[in-house]
């Protein structure tokens, strides 16, 4: 295939213990530390073996966001992508309003093959990948764990409640990355150089001519219920004692 | 008025209990008629336990040889040629639900509502973001089909007693041919379902091996618990990855959850918020899974497991 599109959404880095802000607007993301989503991490290192290996020529990373999303791009550029293209826009997106976007640069791309994460860690929706493989009318192959092509098909092995599932789809179609895909490759300081001179291109969302969709409004954030911490046992007969006076034995 | 069409969940033999939960979420919203939509090839079984739920109005059945085994693609645009007569389409937030129904909005130009944590008025839900560590009130848009999924740990089964009609559904849609099922493959089934289970056993990275594991199945076995893990043990290939519990694993709520060599991350917790007892055995006393645990017992995982064990007689 000619060209792999790979989508890099900017989220607080999942080592950050988020903390929702106190008038209830959202979360604190002052000064917090910002990653590349981990599954669009993998689903890079996927892109990139699969043109490492022959069976593409390029990969695209896509980012729809703010300009600061130029530091992912940018690392993504330098783990080894040929291109990136930034959406900017100011103000937060959804996922149909990024699966449009998405499916307009495919067009403006004539990409064969997207690759996606199975979920942004900010609002773990879980939605992209599925949404843009219905825009386009082409196959979706979710949480996948194992890839292979063959041609103008490809193999994909998904990670489901029930154990491993294997589809069987034609190409063009979307596929969104599980954990165990593989492992992303670290960024090395002379990568990080050439990476400067790489094209970034700029779009400005307005100019692709998307339709949002309809907005589903946020109206509070609020922290999460904690559990309290309970006993601590010094022992096995402790244990047992204490799970037999909650009845659970 | 409020009408929901909750689409079934099912292996072709049983309902998965994802669906029972789905209704009870659907029932939540105020005045709401539920209907069940059961896709398969041959679903009369399934579809009469749909229709003994309590609080189902209506069962459709979808039978097509194409509909079995459930492929996203093919079954999306079958419920999009039912939604016309519905407010809302709720699916479980199972890989099923999560893979199919953002497939649906789409087709229908909406967002989803993923992970229904609570309803909160018949367009207003509240849903989990940052692996929990926020809870995000929602409005979606009053004059569109709201599609969303249902956190199914946050939802009692619905119970069983009803009797609604089966109806067999009929529906006009042309189905694609570029996506085709070749296999699952199932870890082993003899031990209670992650999902279904009042008791879950897990381990993390400190099993250190495949072949210790078996502390982990022989106290799961006494307790005729299921199996879970951290992505940690997924990851060293100590077990298979659908047993993993957390953000990007399993959503569970069993009555007791004991973490065996678990650390507790964030990501990990997340998967066991809503267990009744959360039992934590580690032989650090500083982590974080002790925490989130109702008892905690500090020690190491190899005395300690076969010791309690036996106790268990
Ligand atoms: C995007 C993303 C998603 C993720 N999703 C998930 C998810 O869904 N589920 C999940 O679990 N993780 C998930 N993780 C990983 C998570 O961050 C942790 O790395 C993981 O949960 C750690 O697993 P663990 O607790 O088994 O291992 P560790 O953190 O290494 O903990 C091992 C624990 O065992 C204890 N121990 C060691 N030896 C013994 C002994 N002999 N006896 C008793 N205790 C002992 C140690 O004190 C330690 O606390 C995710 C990470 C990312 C980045
Ligand atoms: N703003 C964005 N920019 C680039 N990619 C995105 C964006 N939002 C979502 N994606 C992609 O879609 C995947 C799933 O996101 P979500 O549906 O929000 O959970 C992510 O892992 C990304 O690969």
């Amino acid at each position: 295939m000619e060209k792999i599109l790979v989508g890099l959404k900017r989220v607080v880095d999942y080592n950050v213990r988020v903390q929702v802000k106190s008038d209830g607007s959202g979360v604190e993301t002052d000064g917090v530390k910002m990653s590349i989503n981990p599954f669009d991490e993998i689903a890079l290192e996927e892109a990139l073996r699969i043109r490492e290996r022959g069976d593409a020529n390029e990969v695209v990373v896509v980012s729809i966001g703010s300009s600061e999303s130029q530091q992912q791009l940018r690392t993504g550029l330098a783990m080894g992508a040929d291109r990136a293209i930034l959406v900017e826009t100011a103000s937060s997106t959804d996922a149909l309003t990024v699966a449009r976007v998405f499916r307009t640069i495919i067009d403006r791309e004539n990409a064969d093959l997207v690759i996606l994460g199975k979920q942004a860690i900010d609002d773990d929706n879980s939605q992209t990948g599925q949404m843009l493989a219905a825009l386009w009318g082409r196959p979706q192959a979710t949480f996948a764990s194992e890839l292979t092509f063959d041609g103008t098909t490809a193999k994909v092995t998904r990670e489901v409640d029930a154990g491993l599932e294997t589809l069987e789809i034609d190409l063009p179609a979307v596929i969104t990355v599980d954990l165990r895909l593989n492992e992303p490759r670290y960024v090395k300081l002379p990568d990080i150089m050439k990476a400067k001179k790489k094209p970034l291109d700029t779009i400005p969302l307005a100019d692709l001519g998307v339709d949002g969709a309809p907005e589903v409004k946020e109206t509070a954030y609020k922290p999460p219920e904690g559990r309290q911490r309970g006993i601590m046992v010094e022992d096995v007969a402790g244990l047992v004692a204490a799970l037999n006076d909650k009845g659970l034995l | 008025m409020s009408k929901v069409l909750v689409i079934a969940e099912h292996n072709g033999e049983s309902l998965n209990p994802s669906t029972a939960k789905s209704v009870s979420c659907a029932t939540q919203i105020d005045g709401a008629t539920v209907d069940v939509a059961v896709f398969g090839s041959s679903v009369a079984g399934v579809a009469q336990e749909a229709a003994e739920l309590n609080g189902v109005a209506r069962v459709l059945s979808v039978e097509r040889e194409e509909n079995d085994p459930a492929i996203a693609a093919i079954l999306a645009p079958q419920i999009v040629a039912l939604a016309g007569d519905y407010s809302h389409v709720f699916g479980p937030s199972t890989t099923f639900g999560k893979d199919l129904m953002p497939r649906v909005a789409a087709l229908l130009g909406v967002n989803q509502i993923s992970d229904i944590m609570s309803v909160e008025g018949s367009h207003s839900f509240k849903r989990p973001v940052y692996a929990g560590n926020a809870i995000v009130s929602v409005d979606a848009p009053a004059d569109s089909i709201v599609i969303a999924t249902v956190r199914t740990a946050s939802y009692q089964a619905a119970d069983r007693g009803n009797n609604a009609p089966i109806e067999a559904a009929s529906v006009d849609a042309e189905l694609p041919t570029h996506t085709r099922f070749v296999e699952l493959r199932t870890g082993s089934s003899d031990r209670p379902d992650l999902q279904a289970a009042a008791r879950v056993v897990s381990g993390g990275r400190a099993l250190a091996s495949e072949e210790n594991f078996e502390l982990i199945y022989k106290l799961a076995d006494k307790l005729g618990a299921a199996i879970g893990s951290s992505r940690a043990a997924v990851d060293a290939g100590y077990v298979p990855p659908e047993t993993q519990v957390g953000q990007t694993g399993q959503i569970i709520a069993p009555d007791l959850y004991i973490a065996i060599g678990i650390s507790g991350a964030i990501q990990h917790i997340t998967g066991i918020k809503d267990a009744g007892t959360i039992v934590a055995i580690n032989k650090d006393e500083e982590a974080p899974i002790f925490e989130v645990s109702d008892i905690g017992l500090v020690g190491d995982l190899f005395t300690v497991v076969p010791e309690l064990t036996d106790a268990l007689g």
